[in-house]
């Protein structure tokens, strides 16, 4: 339909940014910074010029397509394009990665900053690749190679303890990814079996009718992958560790898009290639979800590190994204979807604002080293203020319109489920405005005596952030518009329809 | 009866000439040995080396698209036999690269100047002060080549037998010449003759089981007499029982890998790079020919061994090879693990499988080798720095180097736009299509836990800062840089675009009866 390949494009642009990085030599660090915020930007200008002209009333599954046969002898072929959703958080990486390039700064030595640009920039293609594939087999490498930069960023760039959380990291990962490939092979097979050739192509697949057994088994290959990577409880543990050795910029880029390919894997893939499974386990994940938002919320409140707490309320926070994919209504999948967005710009507000406030005050994170940083500085303390609201859904605020809707959709169909996560938003407010209050307000501590406010360059880099949260809180049509046919033609593939509205109805027998 | 009782055979010179290149050479290599000036004997025998290389690979390539049973039907050059032929080919020419590296070590290359002289004697430090280079080194090289050579087309058991010994003969010599750690390498040399001598005598045995129920050493007379008597196999089973024995003996399969770490440690790096690939790659072309040809109607029978052996193997090498220290030891256990997926293909028992073996083997020969080269460069003052803890800081130190071994260990790992992670696709693949579930769960395991000790090797190499009696990277001569350059070219290449060698692979067919 396009003559132009955008989404290769898109990759592209980052790639030969980090290539770029590579050849300057030793000693200009400014440079490497320079080169690594113009390519990020020009990925994210590209990403919104081909974000105009999506057509949201399209009935095509996927637009800006492109196909080419990889390994054949596999039938695996480099497939890309995306529907609503995919855009979305393909906009959501392209977003952030100028955002922390921005923001990480000052975050390693002169001595480092080649292979740490380098490796956000590298993070930048393997991050839309993912959301762009359309062959499972893509997706998979995508998924399984974007481990090895993640991977350095925290065991080369983050805390005392890296090494331990790097490698804890990888392993989880790779439990999940091998048990995925597992399955994925399984899944080439049963294709095989059925077709005479195997093939990865998402369409083709999902127009298999596998039998409900098979997939039972390589649902859950593809479920653990995804519930590592979300991470649902009680596959969350690696986390926190992760959350606290990394640099705020890796763990915005880990927590706020990476760990969105489970929940993105788990509409695009679970529900459509296997419905009859996913009905059948959906329980079961709903019980493992609302687990999650409860559990991460109480062990949030009973933190004493900021960046564990942060990493306890995503948790938490995925929780209700999960919940809306599972629930199988539109309110619900819609609302995981511009959760998985508000989240993201959450996450970036959150660990960038608390990462400015632990980078000028000798870089500890424990909750008890601060107090009263609203007096010493004023629009760093705002900051954090606003991400809290964001983390605690204010109305009006992006995040608010995904929990709401999560919740809509989870009442529609289960009344207990909904009660009981409701209680996880209360539980989210406790932890998240005792954080601020005793960050910010009461007497200065030692440690933020004499600290100076926010500088332009990361006021800069908060902005947009803050703006998006905003416009998307009170104005979220637009996004609405580009999600809603993915969502419904998702829910149309496993076969369910809202339940009617209740309250409606009633009315109309009166 | 008459007078033509011994007819001679009748061969075809033209269609085995690979095989007589390498031999030529080999022989014209004892020849310089003992005629030759010492000064001139090297430069004479690297040519005869490498030149006996290439043109072997050429006339390998020429004839490519020749399927026959030559000499009698003793040898099956068919589509497989010769694509395992040019692996054997291009892998030895790289491990040859390494053997000729000899700026690395201050006192020359890696071979002892004289392997009778005592570790530490008078005469050996004599012997190394003048300067002797061990130049015997090639032609037993060569002899070894040509038993691989043999050992992945013989089509009858005799053949096998014999091309199993002219492949492992030079193999106990050479592990035993290491310049530096001797005693190491002496004991390595033993161990692996020793262990070596029992498993051929097993094979052997085996041989005389199966003979004695066919009546014929041939593998087509072979499979057909067992078509022609189903049931009772009891005395043949045995058989089959003691040649994989002896076969798995040389690829390290547990239970029999107990000499892999010892004999990998101590034999000169290049000689144990040269084994770890091409050995490998040669045992295994025998079990599937072996496996599939002769035995190919009792799959019933051996495929359970097969696969419980198979998950053995990586299970142990995969556990034990967490708790070493050496990087050589620990890359030996991780070879064991290697071939435990390997086998999944050969149990597999399939066309697919057959392919997924030799896809397999492509991927982890010329990884193997590449991992080798990094580690003949790193040293400290002693020689190789083996321990694992010497080697922290090094990818910062030596960026290139540091990059190279990480995505070695990357494809060991099974990572994905690695050769091995398209290697373990192909065989978890060809497993699943037989409905093997469980073989692969437990791959998958054997998979992360070794994913742990090759991310650790990351960690130390990046992670970790470098320590006092800390190894450093010695600049190499242009053999190593060579070898060095190839294999990571061929472990990216075989991730991203795996198509060619998986199209040559299958046009190769399969085997020849």
């Amino acid at each position: 339909m396009t003559t132009i390949p955008w989404l290769t494009i898109l990759m592209v642009v980052p790639l030969v940014g980090s290539l770029l990085i590579l050849f300057i030599p030793r000693g200009s660090a400014r440079l490497v910074k320079q080169t690594a915020l113009v390519f990020a930007l020009a990925t994210l200008v590209l990403t919104i010029a081909m974000g105009l002209q999506f057509d949201g009333q399209s009935t095509a599954a996927f637009q800006f397509t492109e196909s080419y046969p990889w390994i054949p002898a596999f039938g695996i072929s480099y497939s890309v394009g995306v529907d609503g959703i995919g855009l979305v958080l393909v906009a959501l990486a392209a977003t952030l990665v100028p955002v922390v390039i921005l923001a990480g700064w000052r975050d390693v030595p002169d001595e480092a900053v080649k292979g740490y640009f380098a490796l956000l920039l590298v993070l930048d293609t393997l991050m839309i690749g993912v959301f762009a594939a359309t062959d499972v087999f893509l997706f998979y490498v995508l998924f399984e190679v974007m481990l090895i930069p993640i991977y350095f960023l925290i065991g080369r760039y983050g805390g005392a303890n890296r090494a331990y959380a790097a490698v804890k990291f990888l392993i989880y990962s790779l439990v999940g990814g091998l048990l995925m490939l597992a399955a994925l092979i399984g899944l080439y097979v049963v294709s095989a079996n059925e077709l005479g050739q195997g093939t990865f192509d998402f369409a083709t697949l999902v127009g298999l009718d596998i039998d409900p057994n098979t997939q039972k088994v390589l649902f859950l290959g593809f479920f653990i992958a995804f519930a590592i990577k979300a991470p649902l409880w009680p596959f969350h543990t690696w986390l926190p560790d992760a959350a606290k050795e990394s640099t705020p910029a890796t763990a915005v880029l880990l927590i706020g898009v990476l760990d969105k390919v489970g929940t993105f894997g788990m509409i695009r893939y679970l529900l459509p290639i296997f419905p009859a499974a996913s009905e059948f386990y959906a329980p079961l994940i709903i019980a493992l979800a609302v687990i999650g938002i409860l559990y991460g919320a109480l062990v949030a409140l009973g933190q004493t590190d900021m960046k564990r707490l942060f990493a306890y309320s995503s948790m938490s926070h995925f929780g209700f994204i999960v919940l809306g994919i599972f629930v199988f209504t539109s309110w619900g999948a819609s609302g995981s979807t511009i959760y998985m967005l508000a989240h993201g710009l959450s996450t970036a507000a959150i660990f960038l604002a608390a990462g400015f406030l632990m980078s000028r005050s000798g870089g500890s994170s424990a909750i008890a080293a601060y107090g009263g940083v609203n007096k010493k500085a004023p629009i760093l303390a705002g900051f954090l203020l606003f991400a809290t609201l964001s983390s605690l859904a204010l109305p009006g605020l992006a995040s608010f319109v995904g929990e709401f809707l999560v919740l809509l959709g989870t009442f529609a169909r289960y009344i207990a489920v909904g009660v009981i996560a409701t209680i996880g938003i209360v539980l989210t407010a406790a932890y998240a405005l005792r954080l601020y209050q005793k960050v910010a307000t009461g007497p200065a501590s030692p440690a933020v005596e004499g600290i100076s406010d926010l500088k332009g360059r990361e006021v800069t880099a908060l902005a947009p952030v803050v703006l998006l949260t905003i416009v998307l809180g009170v104005f979220p049509a637009p996004v609405f518009n580009v999600v809603n046919p993915a969502v419904e033609r998702t829910l149309q593939i496993v076969g369910v329809t809202d339940p009617p509205p209740v309250i409606g109805v009633q009315g109309g027998e009166q | 009866m008459n007078t033509d009782m011994l007819a001679a055979p009748e061969v075809d010179y033209v269609a085995i000439l690979p095989l007589l290149i390498v031999a030529g050479a080999a022989g014209i290599g004892v020849i310089v040995e003992t005629c030759a000036p010492r000064g001139a004997r090297r430069t004479i025998q690297l040519f005869l080396a490498f030149g006996a290389l290439v043109a072997a690979f050429a006339t390998l390539v020429s004839q490519a698209g020749l399927r026959s049973l030559e000499v009698e039907g003793a040898i099956a050059l068919d589509g497989p036999g010769r694509v395992l032929m040019g692996l054997i080919l291009l892998a030895s020419l790289v491990a040859a690269m390494l053997i000729a590296e000899r700026q690395l070590d201050p006192a020359g290359d890696s071979f002892a100047p004289r392997a009778s002289a005592l570790p530490g004697s008078r005469d050996e430090r004599e012997l190394t002060a003048r300067g002797y280079l061990q130049t015997e080194v090639w032609p037993l090289f060569l002899f070894a080549v040509l038993g691989m050579l043999l050992f992945v087309i013989s089509n009858n058991l005799l053949m096998m037998f014999i091309s199993l010994e002219v492949m492992s003969l030079p193999l106990y010599l050479l592990a035993g010449m290491a310049r530096r750690r001797r005693l190491l390498s002496q004991e390595a040399a033993m161990k692996y003759f020793i262990l070596g001598a029992f498993s051929s005598a097993f094979f052997l045995f085996g041989t005389a089981l199966v003979y004695g129920f066919t009546g014929s050493v041939e593998f087509a007379a072979i499979s057909d007499a067992l078509a022609a008597q189903p049931g009772q196999t009891y005395l043949v089973i045995g058989g089959i029982g003691l040649i994989a024995v002896g076969l798995l003996f040389k690829v390290g399969a547990v239970p029999f890998h107990q000499w892999v770490p010892d004999v990998y440690q101590g034999s000169p790096s290049a000689v144990t790079a040269f084994m770890a690939a091409t050995v490998k790659v040669a045992a295994f072309g025998a079990i599937l020919r072996i496996f599939y040809v002769a035995f190919g109607g009792l799959r019933w029978d051996w495929e359970a061994l097969m696969w419980v052996i198979a998950c053995l193997t990586m299970l142990v090498g995969s556990i034990v090879a967490v708790v070493q220290t050496d990087i050589k030891r620990m890359i030996a256990y991780s070879s064991i693990a290697q071939a435990g997926f390997i086998l999944m293909g050969v149990a597999s028992a399939s066309a697919q499988g057959l392919a997924a073996s030799i896809f397999y083997l492509t991927a982890y020969a010329f990884t193997t080798l590449g991992i080798f080269a990094v580690i003949m460069m790193v040293r400290d003052a002693s020689g190789e720095a083996g321990r694992l803890s010497q080697w922290a800081g090094l990818g910062r130190r030596s960026p290139v180097v540091g990059a190279a071994f990480a995505i070695f260990m990357l494809s060991l790992a099974g990572i994905p736009l690695t050769s091995g992670f398209i290697a373990k696709f192909a065989v978890f693949g060809s497993a699943l299509a037989v409905d093997q579930v469980v073989p692969v769960i437990i791959a998958v395991i054997s998979s992360v836990i070794a994913a742990f000790f090759y991310g650790r090797v990351i960690v130390i190499m990046y992670f970790r800062e470098p320590e006092g009696d800390g190894a450093t990277v010695t600049v190499p001569s242009a053999f190593t840089t060579l070898a060095l350059a190839i294999s990571v070219a061929v472990t990216v290449l075989l991730g991203i675009l795996p198509q060619p060698v998986l199209d040559l692979i299958d046009q190769a067919g399969i085997f020849l009866r």
